[in-house]
């Protein structure tokens, strides 16, 4: 093809082409190709979700009150987002006001996932990508906890204890049998730590596998379960009884010292393991705060969450910033509607799916979900068993979603770049101080290693919140305020015949929206956006490319087989594939306007 | 030399007394007799790892999720110490090629002796290309991989019965891996996501007494999924004496009464959760104030509302009953329910021997 110019970016597919099948250390399916020139600099790149379960068409004509359970089961990782989204979503379409003490234990479950989230990202999908396993085994443990102790008090760092655990690595390694580690990029010239650092992050990646589950605690404990936990329409499930009989059947002074610990525990780990290691692991690694870009100088996309006043979602009531910058323009915060049919759009023209007019774009609410999986004439392989696909025709099953026509990156660094922006203390300072420690310039945010750091920096955040939005609730108590759900317009027969709404939230991974349409107490019509949609979209009817796609674009590779420079910035975003579901019948005409991505 | 798990702890300095002391725990946990516990230390001292290969389908990834929540045994020492977990596209290093290479060598060099773990399922639509890693359909892939392997692990509810994505109208033609895999043995761990203290307590068994656990004729393992959540639940005794969740947040519920009423389907579904619990013993979703939905159950999806009461419990006998699953909430008075749960205890111990061959007859789909 010709050279195709957009956004500031030349796409070049003339050169070698390098598939990436399964990207791996993700949630769902993913697939990368991308074009290397003659000094292995990326010059294309073709992001392609490689999976499709059609939730939406699943949920027309089941119980509004029932949607949470279904949507929930889009994420696994990300769980109970969609969840929350989904009863703010029949909330809205209802119009059920929620009890304070609801919306405050659901931004305490909320902000409970993002810091579990994130912290099993950096440590079990993204650390690798920095941290060289192979390297750790001739680290010295004594200079190891020379290292660790010059960044942190946390008491695990003796030298004793790394030299164990250096003993357990190697004892692994010399097994032969490598599990999970297996064929991994070792010594590859693109890993940069010292062995000593190396030895400390492995130490702490096994650390950080025992302390996540204890996070989550907290969601079990007002959720029932995790993943997975429990949801409900009109406050959440827990009774609050810290009085009277039967307190042991509620949550009582017990659950809520239990969860006072975990959150105390938490900060802890985050502030004292988490955000050390971050800024240890980038100072090695600080050229990638020139690498890996993409839209994140450009367009970012935030919907705000963790509203402070129960049922009041509005920008000054969220505590994380919600606007939208386009063409880097800092200086100017665009308000975001998600019922304005001109703002969220999405379009199929290289997805596999069918429009009448694939030139435009539709709003949720009046979106059309075909599949129509056909494959380029470029495309090299058989229908089922694909080489490289043709990224000028349909080559992915997730849509591009566009806000005014403009693809956007979401997710942390999106949130923090708008806060930054803003001048919002919360999000600048932190920034501002990871800049001045790395000694790189603001431009370097806008990158693989700022989008990785402003996830950090975002965990500790929500730690945060999880003890100020705790602190909330027993103010609450102590008022005598024990309410949990309202139960006005549980029963369907108080509902109107016709009714629709929207629900979001920022998730873990960005912007996430729900639109519901209710008809006779039944789903006439339910549909997701999500963060991975922004990200990994293909391209647009525009040719305008996606996040991952441009983030990936002008990257040199060191060895182009093995790919971990691609891993670097793809894992830098948090892919979460399982999302890229849309709907259609088994025959593939269209039975619904509904879609899942 | 691929060094023991026994070794492996001894290493760690843990005492020969402490890892005695763990066998038993393992045997507890395991619901087996103490006596079991020299044969569980016997098997971790003398064998290698087995290798894991574990796939993902159409799938949400809570399976991985929960796994990584177990806490005896942790997740890190299954993985480093129990397991060779081979292949997981949720945490393994490589990517692409070098992740495919893995799974070729590992299928050659432990043809016949490595465990095919599967998270969630294939789907058999547009040529099984709704789900198409490394550009081809997951189900050839998962075919290829199950040929050679010793046994098979059908994780959660996708791989066992379809789940979420298989729920009417099934849109991919999603369906659970036996549907696909007829000639191995398969152990069905069903849940959305299980319980990750019984996914560990599954593999370890596995690798301990190198032989599947005791199956029902459902293929799940009898120690973990012959009772039902209703059986165990610690509400019980407000359901049969007829003290009821009435309204959300309403008295009853804040002393934790039976949640029956708004819709539990604890009676019919049969899991660990009222025992094992969940995030190491944490609560469950009934200790947390919401019914169960029946998470483990083929096609809980399409079995009616989640807030829909079961129905079809007749007036004498919850426990002949309870897999009959009222598709539609209306019919059962208050009255008749607090009559039926007064008499209940005193039919519970008549009935139960004729429920249990009752039950297991009336699952087989």
């Amino acid at each position: 093809m010709a050279v195709i110019e957009t956004q500031g970016f030349k796409l070049d597919n003339s050169g070698r082409r390098v598939v990436v099948d399964p990207i791996t250390r993700i949630e769902g399916h993913l697939r990368i190709e991308v074009n290397l020139d003659d000094k292995n600099v990326i010059r294309n790149a073709v992001s392609t979700g490689t999976m499709w379960r059609g939730l939406e068409v699943i949920l027309k004509g089941r119980d509004p009150r029932d949607a949470w359970a279904f949507v929930e089961r889009i994420c696994g990782v990300c769980t109970g987002v969609h969840a929350l989204v989904s009863v703010r979503a029949v909330e809205d379409a209802l119009k059920i006001k929620i009890p304070d003490n609801a919306n405050i234990i659901r931004n305490l479950m909320h902000a409970t996932l993002f810091a579990q989230d994130h912290l099993v990202h950096f440590y079990h999908l993204h650390a690798l990508d920095w941290v060289d396993v192979v390297s750790a085994l001739s680290a010295d443990p004594k200079k190891t906890s020379e290292l660790a102790q010059s960044i942190s008090s946390w008491p695990m760092s003796s030298p004793g204890y790394f030299r164990d655990l250096q003993s357990r690595l190697k004892k692994f390694v010399d097994s032969g049998q490598l599990g999970p580690f297996r064929n991994g990029y070792w010594g590859h010239p693109g890993y940069k730590l010292p062995a000593e650092a190396n030895l400390m992050a492995v130490a702490h990646y096994l650390e950080a596998l025992d302390f996540q589950k204890e996070i989550v605690k907290i969601q079990t404990i007002f959720g029932g379960k995790n993943p997975h936990p429990n949801w409900l329409v009109g406050g959440v499930p827990c009774s609050i009884n810290v009085d009277g009989t039967g307190a042991v059947g509620a949550i009582n002074m017990e659950r809520l010292n239990m969860v006072s610990k975990i959150i105390d525990d938490t900060i802890a780990f985050i502030d004292n393991v988490y955000i050390p290691d971050l800024l240890a692991i980038a100072s090695f690694y600080k050229d990638w705060g020139a690498i890996g870009g993409g839209l994140s100088s450009q367009n970012l996309l935030s919907y705000g969450e963790f509203p402070d006043i129960a049922n009041d979602d509005s920008a000054k009531s969220l505590l994380m910033p919600r606007g939208a910058i386009v063409g880097g323009n800092l200086k100017e915060i665009l308000p975001v509607d998600l019922k304005d049919p001109e703002q969220i759009q999405e379009f199929v023209g290289h997805s596999w799916y069918k429009y009448a007019d694939e030139t435009k774009g539709l709003h949720p609410f009046d979106g059309v979900t075909e599949a129509n999986f056909v494959l380029g004439k470029g495309t090299k392989g058989t229908k089922t068993a694909i080489e490289s696909l043709d990224e000028s025709a349909k080559y992915s099953w997730v849509k591009s979603p566009r806000w005014r026509g403009n693809a956007m990156e979401v997710g942390p660094l999106a949130r923090y770049v708008i806060g930054y922006a803003m001048g919002n203390a919360e999000f600048k300072d932190p920034v501002d101080m990871v800049l001045k420690k790395l000694e790189v310039p603001l431009p370097a945010l806008f990158s693989t290693l700022g989008r990785t750091a402003a996830r950090g920096l975002e965990c500790s955040w929500a730690a945060h919140k999880m003890r100020y939005f705790f602190d909330k609730l027993m103010a609450n108590l102590k008022a005598g305020n024990l309410a949990t759900a309202n139960v006005d317009n549980w029963e369907p027969s108080t509902w109107p015949t016709l009714a629709q709404g929207a629900g979001f939230c920022e998730a873990p991974r960005g912007a996430l929206g729900h639109w519901i349409k209710i008809k006779d107490t039944k789903i006439d019509n339910y549909q997701c956006v999500v963060p991975t949609t922004w990200n990994a979209g293909p391209r647009d009817a525009k040719n305008q490319i996606g996040a991952y796609e441009a983030a990936l674009m002008n990257t040199a590779m060191a060895k182009p087989d093995e790919p971990l420079e691609i891993l670097r910035t793809i894992h830098s975003f948090d892919p979460c594939l399982a999302c890229a579901s849309h709907v259609m019948s088994p025959e593939g005409e269209e039975i619904t306007r509904v879609t899942v991505r | 030399m691929t060094e023991t798990f026994y070794e492996v702890m001894r290493r760690q300095g843990i005492t020969r007394r402490s890892y005695v002391k763990f066998c038993s725990l393992t045997a507890a946990s395991l619901g087996l007799s103490p006596a079991f516990a020299p044969t569980i230390a016997h098997a971790l001292e003398t064998k290698p790892r087995t290798p894991v290969l574990w796939l993902h389908g159409l799938e949400c990834t809570c399976c991985t999720e929960s796994f990584i929540r177990s806490a005896h045994p942790l997740a890190k020492d299954v993985i480093l110490s129990m397991i060779s977990l081979d292949y997981d596209d949720t945490i393994m290093a490589a990517a692409g090629h070098q992740a495919e290479a893995a799974l070729e060598q590992v299928m050659k060099e432990y043809k016949g002796n490595y465990i095919l773990a599967v998270e969630g399922n294939p789907p058999l639509g547009e040529d099984g290309m709704f789900c198409m890693p490394g550009g081809k359909p997951f189900v050839d892939k998962l075919k290829h991989v199950a040929k050679d392997a010793k046994a098979v692990i059908a994780w959660g509810s996708c791989a066992s019965w379809g789940c979420v994505q298989a729920a009417k109208p099934n849109p991919t033609t999603a369906v659970p891996i036996n549907k696909v895999i007829t000639d191995k043995p398969i152990i069905k761990v069903p849940g959305c996501p299980p319980i990750a203290e019984v996914m560990t307590a599954v593999v370890t068994y596995v690798a301990t007494f190198d032989r599947i656990p005791e199956l029902d004729r459902q293929g799940r393992p009898k120690m973990f999924y012959s009772q039902r959540v209703h059986d165990k639940c610690y509400r019980r005794p407000h359901f049969d004496a007829g003290q009821f969740v009435e309204k959300w947040d309403d008295e009853g519920a804040k002393v934790g009464y039976c949640l029956y009423k708004m819709g539990c389907k604890g009676p019919t579904t049969y899991n660990a959760c009222s025992t094992t619990r969940w995030n190491e013993g944490t609560s469950f979703p009934i200790g947390s104030g919401h019914g169960c939905i029946g998470c483990s159950e083929d096609g809980f999806w399409d079995k009616g509302s989640f807030y829909d009461r079961l129905t079809n419990i007749t007036q004498f006998g919850v426990e002949a009953n309870a897999d009959k699953v009222g598709l539609v909430a209306a019919g059962v008075t208050g009255a008749a329910v607090v009559a039926h749960a007064a008499v209940t205890a005193i039919r519970r111990a008549s009935d139960r021997n004729k429920t249990r061959a009752d039950t297991a007859d009336r699952v087989e789909r």
